[in-house]
């Protein structure tokens, strides 16, 4: 680490060193002589301008500035999982134990433990030729998780020496490769990435399997694949926040990146509680053991907000190159854009729409476009899918960062203010919202399903449209004067709005459905539909088939058919049944 | 022995430039003397090798460039702190203006505060009830939470802020360790009046501190008011493990302040004239509210903020609610209708009251009818839509019955008398009561089991 330059100006977290100097662009360096993390983001003849990851008070032109020669990366290796990291990879608990409640600046600490010594099972000999890729150890890393640690992926030779199976930590090494030009070098447990950049793969994949999320609203209605996109936008208090939560939680992925990105600190400790004590129903230990936390609050520094994203980024290709499916949950991405605009307006950029920088869209685009499902370099397979809340100003779509999160995610799941208001949880407006993965995956639903899945998916979503349009006409006119085959419409859209689309998250049969009783509930309210449809068509008056309660029955099959009985799904077909030939008698 | 430098380069606004300077540290307050007579304080905004650019804290009037003094201080903006502090009243920036003489300081903090780690804070879940129906039952009051008051012009926020401080039990039965931090930014004198006659006919004024820049002073002092203030409420709490609500009034003054500064400096403005940072701004203040795991104490907070114009998706409330754990909104078309506490239930929220309602906080209950309230209420609005369209007369027995329930609803659940005080018991029994209005098969929000339990319980 050597001097190359002063700080010659300070204007919050921008700092400027004079005149012409040696560092590189996006270079790692230390900042004053508290030594504070910077990255450099502009170089002139004139001057050079660094961001700095901390708070810069106190801070004074002609203290030094030292350069690392390196670009800001993230060490990669285990230790990741069931940890909770701030926006450049900094362990919060170490932090924590280091000093007190609060985070001060300045904070030494190694990103991961390198004095953990982690069981290693080696998986190369000696005389094996290596590509980067090539997993060279297996480390239990949780209870949940196989670590598979890989030669980085800029090495490529022939295994000259290998450790014997046993505990090491991360700074070991584990094998020595001799490359191509004869050098040797040591491959360790973990290696070094700079987060900008994307772990290289050998090709993409078209994605056909779904991320299955066990909220029906997205897993029926609007699906995402494995390696998919999806923003979720919406004004506060439409439930974004709990919508990542409960995805989360109980989406089918094998690890889970949960990036709060400018987000309330209390979320972060509410999913770092709630994370430890919830059992992952598919390992049956905590989800924490499957997931980690890049925190970097609203009251973090901003330009370390900006780079969360990309740290989180970086640590989930990391397990995809192992070949795991992945999910990140980057809650807000409006955050990380207003981090890009706020450096931008002290960098004394021209602005673009409402102060954005111009290279907002290009941002956002290169973010999005690091998610997919890929072959890696070890041809494993393994996905990325990135799903991304979006916080536009006053509710309004239109403002740039929904806009241009629209043109590169696959998935719109359009949050609703008005059915907020009402407690129509998730508020997923099924008019806006759309997934371009339908025609993808369902081949995929037609095998894993039912035949009949995308069939009555499309039904489902025509009648939310027809009830649409109709209750703009009721809410001229009441519903009174409406025939009765619309008024049938406008009850079974009710049926469909509180029976299948509203999910209550806190009920504990509710809050994930398997594919299987979706696919039932929504076989049942069409087959109810199917049967009224008949009574209809005979003349029978609607009025009379309300007084049944079988519609608030039908309603309440999410809470009173357990996820592990659906069998009782052939009494309500039978009682639909009854319901008819009751009817039938009456007008007989 | 440290430099003072006389005379100033350039003065605009709140904003001078000194050239010149040695060993001048962002951030850092530089204290002026104007004719060695007037004293005021300035912080510096931006640094380049020798020259610094300085926000005034007072107005610069009488400042030249010629006869002001400049003297480093070599420290950020600090805060001394005391125990005493409660029962005391400061200005702005923290100097006691109450007559009563200097503290016995014992500690000085930054107050610029550091953001607290997330592995070290403690998930909030204990319910304060407030003995509002509309808040308890429906947008529940967490210790810890920052709960603000979005309101309007002539609303009654400071009757209501004023009632939630007397009513909510904040402490336990002695009392002894609850206080109250009291920010005004920018407030008329009669509302800072108000509030202290509140405190002093509940008998709490012992257990305020209050900080008060008001109208007239100073528009800059204004960004350091709500700083010092939770400085003193965390200082309160966590060291002096006391659970402390601090209230803030009128965030739109301080936002106003920020903008001001912020056009002085000639940045790049983002919406409606406001900085871009004004979210970062806002959430360094906001995120101060929190409990500390393992510490006796909490902080609470409840701002409030006018809505320029009523409008919700201005800037300021925008960004607020964004960055709180939910918001109470008023309304004028309640406050029409004679209704106090008028508050707006649909978009009003807590965001943690999930976590510190239902079994063994309030009653198992409370969650479910608190959706059906809002599922309910929410149909009243369609229903009094279609009335005014085709006539109440020819609307459906059902939706008569919405508009019987929804005048009752505001009437006697959202309206109440100011100093009412209702348990969390007779708030959800009243909501059952109000439920009875409409048919069971409308209630599809409350679980069948509690249906049965609840719904023509005792009739």
């Amino acid at each position: 680490m050597k001097q190359l330059g002063t700080i010659y100006g300070i204007n919050g977290p921008i700092v400027y060193v004079k005149g012409r100097t040696l560092f590189q662009m996006s270079e790692k360096v230390f900042v004053g002589t508290e030594k504070l993390i910077g990255e450099v983001i502009a170089l002139t003849n004139e001057r050079t301008t660094i961001q700095v990851y901390e708070e810069t008070s106190g801070m004074k032109p002609g203290e030094p500035v030292f350069s690392t020669g390196k670009p800001v990366s993230v060490t990669l290796g285990p230790g990741i999982l069931n940890n909770i990291f701030d926006g450049i990879e900094r362990p919060l608990k170490k932090i924590a134990e280091q000093s007190d409640e609060y985070i001060r600046r300045g904070a030494n600490v190694q990103l991961l433990d390198t004095e953990r010594k982690w069981p290693v099972h080696v998986t190369v000999e000696v005389g094996q030729e290596v590509i980067g890729g090539t997993i060279i150890a297996e480390v239990p890393e949780t209870k949940t998780i196989l670590h598979k640690s890989m030669v980085p992926p800029n090495i490529e030779g022939r295994v000259v020496e290998v450790a014997a199976d046993g505990d090491y930590t991360i700074t070991d090494p584990i094998v020595k490769i001799q490359q191509l030009d004869d050098s040797v070098v040591e491959v360790k447990l973990a290696q070094e990435w700079p987060i900008r950049n994307p772990r290289p793969t050998r090709s993409r994949y078209e994605s056909s399997i779904p991320l299955v999320t066990g909220q029906r609203v997205v897993d029926s209605l609007f699906p995402i694949a494995k390696g998919g996109t999806a923003a979720i936008p919406g004004g506060f208090g439409t439930g974004k926040t709990m919508m990542q939560h409960q995805i989360a939680k109980y989406s089918d992925a094998d690890i889970i990146i949960y990036i709060g990105c400018g987000e309330r600190g209390n979320e972060m400790t509410e999913v770092l509680e709630d994370f430890s004590e919830l059992i992952d129903p598919k390992s049956g230990n905590s989800l924490m053991e499957r997931t980690s936390l890049i925190a970097n609050t609203s009251n973090m520094p901003v330009a370390a907000r900006e780079a969360s994203i990309y740290t989180g980024t970086t640590l989930a290709e990391y397990y995809r190159d192992m070949g795991y499916d992945v999910a990140i949950m980057a809650d807000s991405t409006s955050r990380w854009a207003e981090a890009l605009r706020e450096l931008s307006g002290r960098l004394e950029e021209m602005p673009a729409e409402e102060g954005f920088p111009a290279y907002l869209a290009s941002r956002i685009a290169t973010f999005y476009e690091r998610a997919g499902l890929m072959l890696n370099l070890n041809e494993t397979e393994g996905s990325v899918s990135i799903i991304g809340a979006v916080s536009p100003q006053g509710g309004d779509f239109s403002e740039p960062v929904t806009q241009n999160t629209k043109r590169f995610v696959r998935c719109f799941w359009g949050l609703d203010k008005a059915l907020a208001h009402e407690r129509h949880y998730p508020a997923v407006n099924w008019l806006d919202s759309y997934s371009e993965y339908v025609g993808d995956l369902s081949a995929w639903y037609r095998d894993n399903v039912s035949s009949d899945f995308v069939d009555n998916r499309r039904q489902i979503v025509e009648i939310l449209h027809q009830e649409s349009t109709l209750m703009d006409v009721v809410k001229l006119i009441g519903s009174d004067v409406l025939p009765d085959d619309q008024k049938l419409t406008i009850e079974i859209g009710r049926v469909i709005r509180l029976g299948f689309l509203q999910q209550n998250a806190f009920h504990p049969e509710d809050t994930s459905v398997p594919l299987l009783k979706q696919e039932k509930m929504m076989e049942i309210i069409l087959y109810l539909r199917k049967r009224c449809k008949m009574l209809i068509s005979m003349g029978m008056p609607m009025s009379l088939l309300l007084r049944e309660d079988i519609f608030s029955r039908i309603i309440a099959i999410k809470y009173d058919v357990p996820n592990d009985k659906l069998d009782l799904f052939d009494k309500y077909k039978k009682d639909i049944d009854d319901f008819y030939t009751k009817i039938m008698d009456i007008n007989a | 022995m440290s430099i003072e430098y006389l005379g100033l380069d350039s003065i605009n606004g709140p904003l001078v430039v000194l050239e010149g300077v040695q060993d001048a540290a962002y951030d850092e307050i530089v204290e002026f003397s104007v004719q060695r007579t007037e004293h005021k304080l300035g912080r510096i905004i931006e640094v380049y090798e020798d020259k610094a650019i300085i926000q005034v804290f007072e107005s610069t009037t009488n400042m030249s460039l010629e006869n002001t003094h400049t003297k480093l201080t070599g420290r950020s903006m600090e805060l001394p702190l005391a125990p005493e502090m409660l029962g005391r009243t400061f200005d702005g920036i923290g100097r006691p203006i109450d007559g009563l003489g200097e503290l016995n300081y014992v500690s000085k903090r930054d107050v610029n505060g550091n953001p607290l780690n997330p592995v070290r804070r403690e998930y909030p879940r204990n319910f304060i009830q407030t003995g509002l129906s509309a808040i308890d039952a429906l947008t529940t009051l967490i210790r810890g939470q920052k709960l603000p008051i979005f309101s309007g012009n002539g609303l009654p926020h400071d009757k209501l802020a004023a009632q939630i401080v007397r009513q909510a039990n904040l402490g336990k039965a002695n009392d002894e360790e609850f206080g109250i931090v009291f920010a005004a930014m920018g407030v008329k004198h009669d509302v800072a009046d108000f509030f202290r006659r509140t405190f002093e006919e509940s008998g709490v004024i012992d257990h305020v501190t209050m900080f008060l820049n008001l109208a007239d002073d100073p528009v800059v002092e204004r960004l350091i008011t709500p700083k010092v203030a939770l400085t003193a409420a965390e200082f309160l709490a966590y060291d002096q493990g006391m659970h402390i609500l601090v209230i803030l009034t009128d965030m739109t003054s301080y936002c106003e302040a920020l903008r001001e500064v912020s056009s002085s400096k000639q940045e790049i403005p983002s919406r409606k004239g406001y900085p871009g940072y004004l979210y970062s701004d806002l959430a360094s203040l906001y995120e101060r509210a929190g409990i500390v795991a393992g510490k006796p104490g909490s902080v609470t907070q409840i701002p409030i903020l006018t809505m320029p114009n009523d409008d919700i998706t201005h800037p300021i409330p925008d960004l607020t609610g964004y960055i709180t754990e939910g918001q109470i909104v008023l309304d004028r078309s309640l406050e029409g209708k004679s209704i106090y506490p008028p508050i707006n239930i649909l978009p009003s929220l807590s965001r943690l009251m999930k976590g510190g309602i239902g079994e063994n906080y309030t009653r198992e209950d409370h969650q479910s009818v608190a959706d059906q309230l809002f599922a309910s209420y929410s149909k009243v609005n369609d229903a009094r839509s279609l009335a005014s369209v085709i006539g109440e007369d020819e609307l459906s027995e059902t939706d008569k019955k919405y508009l019987k329930f929804g005048e009752r609803f505001e009437n006697h659940f959202i309206g109440q008398e100011d100093d009412e005080d209702r348990t969390i018991i007779e708030t959800l029994d009243l909501a059952w009561d109000l439920l009875h209005i409409l048919p069971r098969n409308e209630l599809n929000r409350i679980d069948t089991g509690m249906l049965d339990n609840y719904f023509n319980k005792g009739r």
